[in-house]
């Protein structure tokens, strides 16, 4: 029988869908007119959305041909590389320490856990104190080296996401069968090849979430960019213009929409269309790869 | 019954989620039309407050005020210009805000309003020449000085009439700081918090003077000349080279300037009218001087006087609102008490019928004028795609004050002069 009839005959089922009502209606409210609204955007000129003026691709072209943009991409494709792997390595090593046994290790976890709770704007002015603190030591500070403003942001992203994915990490690692490990070891495995042997393979599901969420955050990072160097230091270009040299492409989205152009708001939109598909495709191409390796118990 | 009961039940559920939405703040009296304020300075706000519910009281026209917080104008008005009821009553401070929402702005000219200005100086003009907004104060800048620490090193005001005068007394006081116990600047610190007052307020020196070369500005000119440079340059040197903190520490920020002035650590402090009421209780002879930089007759120059406070109406209100808003914006400015408690807040208001001021910065930037000084005006409201190209220029002045080398300030230069011109493009392409 026809699916959708099926459900009809039922009167729960039928009333089932009268109950998704409000959901589907707030994700309709809050996200996919929104979405649908901003795609629209993205082709028109406008500086109030409620009178847009339709211009087709103008906009995407001169998000693509701007250089700034560009150097954005670039800068925030290696931040999330680079924070990807460290965040991804320290928070499984903090996760089967913490694993191990070690006495007081629910205090350690809520203790790394914390950080998570404070947001991004604060966390970038405290840690923007902290390292100007020991850069004026030396006469400098973070906004005149782009070399710290990167290790900077990188840091302070450890900081706060560590904790977040340790937790994920700590529920894989405990629902890897006893049996498993206890067979391992019958079988003589050492503790290098019960953890790439066993271990890894099965807290897999983990790692594919964890990866996607800090490769996703990386790409998608505002609020610490713009509050720890916004972007400082410049370098200045022969002809007047600039490169911001740790612009994000959340920031540069942010500060193309509210420059002076009477065209920037729908470049701004442009570039966050791009930015979607680009943080969206990354995602699903990471999602693949790694679900691949993950095995069944 | 049952069952339709359950219907009915879950359908006011729904509909009364959305009862949050209505639009509650609908007039009494649709024909005496509302006002809706969307102020642009957080300090003025309790007064505004204050003077809404007066208004209200004595009309029964209802005013509401709304003020963006600190630094976050454009993208609550962005924004609040999108509602079905948008602010009747905003802000256009300067030329990039008139190209950003010119098509939002009804012309003023020949309104009541319009009547009421005693000068046009503060006024802001589109292409056209449509009257798109209007000043309803002004304020100055230039250094603000205490006599008594300058005369305790042996030195008078009178000295400081040029640049020579200005570069020999601050110096003479940072070289002898320590058996001072005072220095000669207070801090010049390049966080978001004071960079404004070298990147926006001090570069006006250098526009201005090219502007008067020019015959004066109407619109954002395309590139500049860099003509005045080296100007900005003395007197940037001189503020950096002689102060409380070190050109290399200035980046961070942190250092309290005002707080250094007044405390009496520090005998100048680059900054503007609105601090006399900060800084006149502990320095009650605190005075302003001009920016002196070392440009020919600057023996004649006046504080830089201008400002970023200007009306527009809505024009897509309607026009009962319109009316009602220029109404008010009429008694803001003409009722003794109202414009009293307006002019406390704001220093001086350019109307007619306004009380007159009791700052003494502004009263200082009379002086000069009424001496025979000419005024500078605020060329740097011309900046174009303003962030950015601040942005910029902060950048390469840090690395400037880390290391005052040739090379970084060519840097400067670049970003000051160059940097207009690609900021022109970028805005105006």
């Amino acid at each position: 029988m026809n699916p959708l009839k099926q459900i009809w005959k039922h009167p729960t089922r039928r009333w089932g869908l009268l109950f998704l009502g409000p959901v589907v209606a707030a994700f309709i409210i809050g996200f996919v007119w929104p979405f649908v609204q901003g795609i629209w955007l993205s082709l028109c000129k406008f500086r109030l959305i409620s009178d847009a003026e339709f211009i087709g691709f103008g906009n995407f072209a001169r998000a693509l041909e701007d250089p700034s943009f560009r150097h954005a991409f670039w800068y925030t494709a290696l931040f999330a590389g680079v924070s990807l792997v460290l965040i991804n390595v320290l928070a499984f090593m903090v996760a089967y320490l913490l694993t191990q046994g070690i006495k007081g290790s629910n205090l350690f976890r809520t203790v790394f856990f914390m950080p998570n709770l404070i947001g991004g704007i604060v966390l970038g002015y405290i840690w923007s104190m902290i390292f100007d603190g020991v850069l004026s030591m030396y006469s400098t500070s973070i906004l005149m080296e782009t070399k710290y403003g990167f290790w900077g942001l990188i840091i302070l992203m450890l900081w706060q996401q560590i904790g977040y994915m340790m937790i994920i990490y700590i529920a894989g690692l405990q629902a890897v069968p006893e049996d498993m490990l206890e067979a391992a070891k019958i079988d003589g495995a050492n503790r290098r090849q019960t953890l790439f042997r066993v271990i890894i393979p099965n807290v897999m599901p983990s790692i594919t979430i964890c990866t996607f969420l800090s490769l996703t955050n990386g790409f998608k990072l505002f609020d610490q960019n713009m509050a720890l160097t916004a972007g400082q230091p410049f370098v200045i270009q022969p002809d007047g213009s600039s490169i911001k040299t740790t612009e994000m492409l959340a920031l540069n989205i942010f500060n193309t929409f509210y420059s002076s152009n009477t065209a920037s708001p729908g470049v701004g939109q442009a570039k966050a269309v791009l930015f979607f598909i680009l943080v969206a495709g990354l995602g699903l191409i990471q999602l693949r790869f790694t679900r691949k390796r993950e095995v069944q118990q | 019954m049952k069952k339709a009961f359950a219907l009915l039940l879950a359908a006011v559920m729904v509909l009364c989620l959305f009862a949050g939405c209505t639009n509650d703040a609908k007039p009494a009296d649709d024909a005496k039309g509302s006002v809706y304020w969307l102020n642009f300075k957080p300090e003025l706000d309790e007064t505004l407050q204050d003077l809404a519910k007066t208004y209200t009281d004595k009309t029964g026209v209802s005013v509401k005020v709304v003020t963006a917080a600190s630094g976050t104008y454009s993208q609550t008005l962005t924004s609040e210009m999108d509602k079905s009821s948008a602010p009747t009553l905003f802000v256009i401070g300067n030329q990039a805000g008139v190209k950003q929402w010119k098509d939002y702005a009804l012309d003023l000219k020949g309104t009541a309003i319009e009547k009421e200005l005693n000068t046009d100086a503060y006024n802001l003009y589109d292409e056209s020449g449509k009257l798109v907004s209007i000043g309803y104060c002004y304020e100055c800048y230039g250094i603000i000085a205490n006599p008594t620490l300058i005369e305790q090193a042996g030195h008078t005001m009178d000295e400081i009439k040029n640049f020579a005068g200005l570069k020999a007394v601050a110096e003479d006081i940072h070289a002898r700081a320590a058996e001072l116990g005072f220095d000669a600047f207070s801090s010049s610190d390049m966080d978001s918090s004071s960079s404004w007052r070298f990147t926006g307020h001090m570069a006006n020196l250098e526009y201005f003077y090219e502007e008067r070369d020019a015959g004066g500005w109407t619109e954002c000119p395309a590139t500049l000349n860099g003509k005045y440079m080296e100007n900005f340059k003395n007197l940037y040197d001189l503020c950096i080279n002689n102060s409380l903190t070190a050109p290399t520490d200035l980046a961070t920020g942190g250092h309290d300037a005002e707080n250094e002035f007044k405390t009496g650590k520090a005998a100048f402090f680059v900054n503007g009218s609105w601090e006399y009421a900060a800084v006149s209780e502990a320095v009650p002879n605190a005075t302003m001087i001009p920016y002196y930089c070392g440009v020919e007759g600057e023996e004649k120059a006046g504080l830089n006087c201008g400002t970023e406070n200007c009306w527009a109406v809505n024009a897509k209100a309607s026009e009962a609102d319109q009316k009602a808003t220029i109404d008010f914006m009429v008694w803001l400015v003409t009722d003794p008490d109202a414009s009293a408690k307006m002019v406390n807040q704001l220093g001086i208001m350019p109307y007619k019928s306004a009380v007159t001021s009791t700052n003494g910065f502004l009263n200082d930037a009379a002086k000069y004028t009424s001496n025979g000084c000419y005024v500078m005006d605020w060329a740097t409201n011309y900046q174009p795609n303003v962030n950015e190209y601040r942005a910029a220029l902060v950048s390469a002045l840090n690395a400037y004050n880390a290391d005052q080398s040739d090379a970084n300030w060519e840097a400067v230069k670049t970003a000051f002069v160059e940097g207009w011109a690609t900021q022109y493009n970028n805005a105006n392409r």
